[in-house]
């Protein structure tokens, strides 16, 4: 006996009054804020529009870039070391990794940048001798710790104490079947490191090394405070002249949102590619 | 002839425990060796001991007439370097239970890499030997996949393709077929036989009886740390002379 198929039954979805007036009133308030910052002329826009390719503002963003780049690079390559230090069966070599690591990520970078601004006072001279022999190289330290030297040294020396710890955890996510696979195929200690173990952790390592260079990018505008003519310091530059304040620093923001949000993207990318495998 | 392996009186401890309590063992070239044993019988330290990856405290280990792992001057013995342990280990293929792949590298990649690395094979000639020995176990066809992208059975055989590589005198198997599941035993089995029967020395740690008694020589049985039985797998399985032989054996059949 054929059965009449059972009437369609209607599902009513649950109502979100209250989400619905959240999102209304979260627009009305976002629409406000706009629509002040379009028409008050205190913002300046016209200002800000031409200081955005001033030939000024770029080589400050060109010197922000550098900073960045190689602040990186010194902390990446010091961290290394301190990572593989910290790893070490040598209670001497981990201590002292661990004593870095501590003292250069609780003193503020902002701190140490003033440090080595200063070092002046603390050695006048440098000098590099055999001990107890004759000098090989001595300098007054004023010309050599340029504003650039310091700046290299607060952020680098810092951000390796940082980049140690995530190079660290990178290593240790290789498995040890992996080191043991390795040597059993008569592999020595160097190329199971470059060949097998680092590789593996970069996995783990690059998502996080690109959270630290974006943050990079934003520590380089500290390096203001001991006069380097970086982004930030070259709008300061610019607005001590014109009192232009408010739209240099608009300029200066919107250079490092743009900076930061192709970072960002780039991240994404290689993110997707490391997960992939 | 010297024996391939020779060990005398090893001795093997993890802080208190002592894995390995005087083990004394000859395996002769071209012959397979099956080991069997409850888990924490120290079968598989025993092998990790023959290649090195264990420090031995106590005893002396031969391979290929060669001592392992140290050197030997006026009655003492001094431990080598790193590197010198590499040299000995190329001699020596081993097979894990967990496969241990580079995850990082292709098939292929990860036969090649020992080769090119540790020998300096030309990369050209070290493919094609790779691409002979994968057709040999039968995944000519996968050698661009990542182990991710293989079963275990499968990684499992490019292990030992790649073991084989290095063109080793002895292989040292560490359960190869645990960690598998049911269906996939028979492929890894089916090479390893394979490889019994082109004359390969062998020492295999497994829990597979007939394996043990179809490819065996010499079957020995492990437990706390010290050969308990030995002889032909056909008499140790079908006739055990030990009591705690008997009683494994009624456990695991």
């Amino acid at each position: 006996m054929a059965e009449d198929p059972p009437a369609p039954q209607i599902v009513v979805p649950l109502r979100h009054p209250w989400t619905w007036l959240a999102s209304a009133l979260v627009v009305l308030i976002a629409g406000l804020v706009l629509f002040s910052v379009a028409t008050n002329p205190a913002f300046e826009w016209p200002v800000v529009a031409q200081y955005m390719l001033d030939g000024q503002i770029l080589l400050g963003l060109s010197r922000t870039l550098e900073l960045t780049v190689a602040a990186m690079l010194i902390g990446l390559a010091i961290g290394t070391v301190l990572a593989i230090m910290r790893l070490s069966r040598n209670p001497l070599l981990s201590t002292l990794s661990w004593l870095y690591i501590w003292f250069f990520r609780s003193v503020p970078v902002l701190v140490q940048l003033i440090f080595w601004y200063n070092f002046a006072a603390l050695y006048s001279t440098i000098t590099l001798r055999v001990p107890f022999g004759p000098v090989l190289y001595a300098a007054n330290t004023n010309t050599l710790i340029t504003p650039l030297f310091a700046a290299l040294a607060g952020l680098g020396l810092a951000q390796a104490a940082y980049t140690a710890e995530v190079i660290r955890a990178g290593i240790v996510s290789v498995p040890h079947g992996q080191t043991r696979a390795a040597k059993a195929l008569g592999m020595r200690p160097m190329p199971i490191f470059r060949r097998i173990v680092f590789p593996q952790a970069m996995r783990v390592i690059i998502p996080p090394v690109g959270n630290e260079v974006i943050s990079m990018v934003k520590s380089t505008s500290l390096v203001s405070v001991i006069a380097l003519a970086e982004l930030l310091y070259t709008a300061q530059l610019i607005y001590s002249r014109t009192y232009e304040t408010i739209p240099l620093l608009i300029v200066a923001s919107l250079w490092y949102l743009i900076i930061v949000s192709v970072l960002t993207a780039g991240q994404h990318v290689l993110e997707r590619r490391y997960r992939q495998r | 002839m010297d024996p391939m392996v020779r060990i005398r009186g090893l001795h093997k401890r993890y802080g208190e425990t002592e894995v390995l309590r005087g083990i004394d063992l000859d395996v002769p070239a071209g012959s397979v060796m099956c080991i069997i044993g409850p888990s924490g019988s120290g079968k598989s330290t025993l092998l990790s001991c023959i290649n090195h990856l264990e420090r031995i405290d106590g005893g002396r280990l031969w391979v290929g007439g060669d001592l392992v792992g140290y050197r030997e001057r006026n009655g003492r013995l001094y431990e080598l370097p790193e590197r010198q342990v590499a040299g000995m280990r190329q001699k020596v293929g081993m097979v894990f239970q967990q496969f241990n792949l580079f995850q990082h590298m292709t098939a292929l990649q990860n036969i090649i890499e020992a080769p090119v690395q540790v020998k300096r094979v030309r990369p050209a000639q070290a493919r094609q030997r790779a691409m002979e020995l994968l057709d040999r176990v039968g995944l000519a066809a996968k050698h661009a996949m990542f182990p991710a992208q293989l079963s275990g059975g499968e990684q499992q055989r490019v292990a030992i393709a790649r073991a084989l590589a290095m063109d080793p005198q002895l292989m040292l198997f560490d359960e190869p077929t645990s960690a598998l599941d049911a269906e996939l035993v028979g492929e890894v089995l089916a090479v390893m036989k394979d490889l019994a029967r082109s004359g390969m020395t062998m020492m295999v740690v497994t829990h597979e009886l007939a394996f043990a008694r179809e490819v065996g020589d010499e079957l020995i049985f492990m437990d706390a740390g010290l050969v308990i039985e030995r002889g032909a797998p056909r008499e140790v399985l079908g006739a055990p002379k030990e009591r705690r032989t008997r009683d494994f054996l009624s456990r695991v059949l």
